[in-house]
């Protein structure tokens, strides 16, 4: 898949030249990003994989971070191109922390900067190769929204990217709730991380969950869910399918 | 005047350290008509009078809108204040459009004093003669600057400018502790006593002056005529010969004191303070 755009003149070198000024593919990437809102917050999950094409390089790398007192941002998609939006980001806070006046930027008004960089970016035909979740509480007010390497941008009470969309997005429109306590949020996120974990195969199983309330924002150490691999339908895959 | 010498362009110091294109910037705000602001923890009140070239013509406007929660007062060359007016527009709404939030009026009011101090500082260009009173909203409640040709600002709980200010200074000093807790309604209406005593002695009339107000639930608008007039009936019904003669002997006490300094520091030359200390 690329982004160049087929113009025939005598120009070849400078064309070249143009094409590896823009994104034309994602090369280590990190997969899905869940998060939800409960009673006191948001809550928010990932893994710490990121992908070399179908190799699973690394296995340390943190896709959710804390952006300024009010906001977190998980992010899916090109581990290099997360990294340079969150220098973006810092910039963005120190400036902010620099005015020393008793204003901060909260989750709303992040979200919507890094909707127009992302949209910025698009139109020139160099994305940020990204899905961002941003989450965050402030002043009681509870946050969380979604961006993507085009520029959509919406909020919800559940949101997830890339593969979540898929398998998580439909346990969440069925058993989340409003006044989800603690607990009953991190059991429902990690419900659906283990489906992830089974049916992508770009997850590990090695994730973080990241909590956030009016005091602040935290992000758990790495641990694992307990998975089950002997299930009848694992073991014998094709039992009563079409053909078999 | 011992001060001429020194006074050809903005980027000549005095040699007692001062600028004195930048003071004369300053007195052209003392040209112009008034303008009060006032503020509570909650709202803003910006109130002008309105002053018209003849009868012929219609009075200049001296009250913007820059944003549903920030509006600005100006007094001096009003072209000047019509430029950063729109200047002040254009940062709110840019603000807005990035960020989705409203820009706090305490940073908007830093990029005009920065955006002021630069015309001190060339040789090509002039210091904006207009004083501006801003008020606006951020998220610590209700503010009221006032920013000066010299780049630099400062906050009020309130404050008048322009000509024969100083009467309607004395008014507020007396009366500005309470402003805090005031209701909205006793901020619309010490606003409007305020502009009375620059009148001094003119009859109050709604169609003399201009008031707007903005809170933390009301988008910044402007008071319609009858609304002013409801108010000024208020307290014209008042028996007004102690009430006026005392606050109008207090405030042409003051203005007397007030001018001879004025005019004897103007003639003493560098020994004073200059203007833009205040």
């Amino acid at each position: 898949m690329t982004f160049t755009i087929p113009i025939e003149n005598g120009n070849g070198v400078k064309d070249a030249e143009a094409d590896s000024q823009r994104t034309l593919y994602p090369y280590v990437t990190g997969t899905s990003v869940v998060a939800i809102k409960y009673k006191d917050g948001i809550l928010m999950a990932s893994d710490m994989g990121g992908s070399y094409g179908s190799t699973l390089r690394y296995k340390n790398i943190e896709r959710m971070k804390a952006i300024g007192k009010h906001s977190l941002l998980g992010a899916s998609g090109e581990i290099s191109d997360f990294q340079e939006i969150l220098r973006y980001l810092d910039e963005l806070t120190l400036n902010d922390n620099m005015w020393d006046d008793g204003n901060s930027l909260g989750p709303k008004e992040v979200h919507n900067y890094l909707t127009r960089v992302m949209y910025n970016r698009r139109n020139k035909f160099n994305p940020l190769w990204n899905t961002l979740v941003l989450g965050g509480v402030k002043n009681g007010e509870k946050y969380l929204g979604m961006v993507s390497m085009i520029g959509v941008s919406f909020e919800d009470n559940h949101v997830a990217t890339g593969f979540g969309n898929h398998l998580a997005r439909p346990i969440l429109r069925d058993e989340w709730r409003e006044d989800l306590s603690f607990e009953e949020g991190v059991k429902l996120l990690e419900k659906c991380m283990r489906v992830l974990l089974y049916r992508d195969r770009s997850a590990i199983n090695k994730l973080q969950i990241a909590k956030m309330t009016e005091e602040g924002v935290t992000v758990s150490e790495p641990y694992s869910l307990k998975t089950f691999w002997e299930f009848k339908a694992f073991t014998n895959p094709t039992v009563g399918a079409e053909g078999s | 005047m011992f001060r001429n010498q020194y006074d050809t362009d903005v980027t000549t110091w005095s040699p007692t350290g001062r600028l004195f294109q930048v003071e004369y910037a300053m007195e052209a705000v003392k040209q112009g008509s008034a303008a009060i602001g006032l503020r509570s923890r909650s709202h803003v009140v910006l109130a002008c009078v309105n002053k018209a070239q003849s009868e012929l013509s219609s009075h200049q406007r001296k009250i913007f809108k820059v944003d549903d929660h920030i509006g600005v007062a100006i007094a001096g060359l009003t072209a000047d204040g019509r430029v950063l007016s729109r200047y002040m527009r254009s940062e709110s709404i840019n603000h807005s459009f990035t960020y989705e939030s409203p820009l706090p009026v305490g940073r908007l009011v830093v990029h005009l004093a920065d955006k002021a101090q630069v015309c001190t500082q060339r040789s090509w260009k002039r210091p904006y003669g207009v004083g501006l009173l801003v008020g606006g909203l951020d998220e610590s409640g209700a503010h009221l600057y006032y920013n000066c040709p010299s780049g630099n600002y400062f906050e009020y709980q309130a404050f008048a400018i322009g000509s024969r200010s100083q009467a309607a200074k004395t008014y507020l000093e007396r009366r500005f502790e309470s402003f805090g807790d005031s209701s909205r309604e006793d901020l619309i209406k010490d606003a409007i006593l305020a502009v009375r005593e620059t009148l001094q002695g003119e009859t109050l009339k709604s169609s003399l002056c201009t008031v707007a107000i903005l809170g933390v639930d009301e988008p910044f608008h402007f008071l319609d005529q009858e609304a002013i007039q409801k108010v000024i009936d208020t307290f014209e019904k008042v028996p007004e010969e102690e009430e006026g003669e005392d606050e109008a002997g207090e405030g042409e006490a003051e203005a007397a004191a007030a001018a001879p300094a004025e005019q004897g520091g103007a003639g003493a030359g560098d020994q004073d303070v200059a203007p833009m200390e205040m």
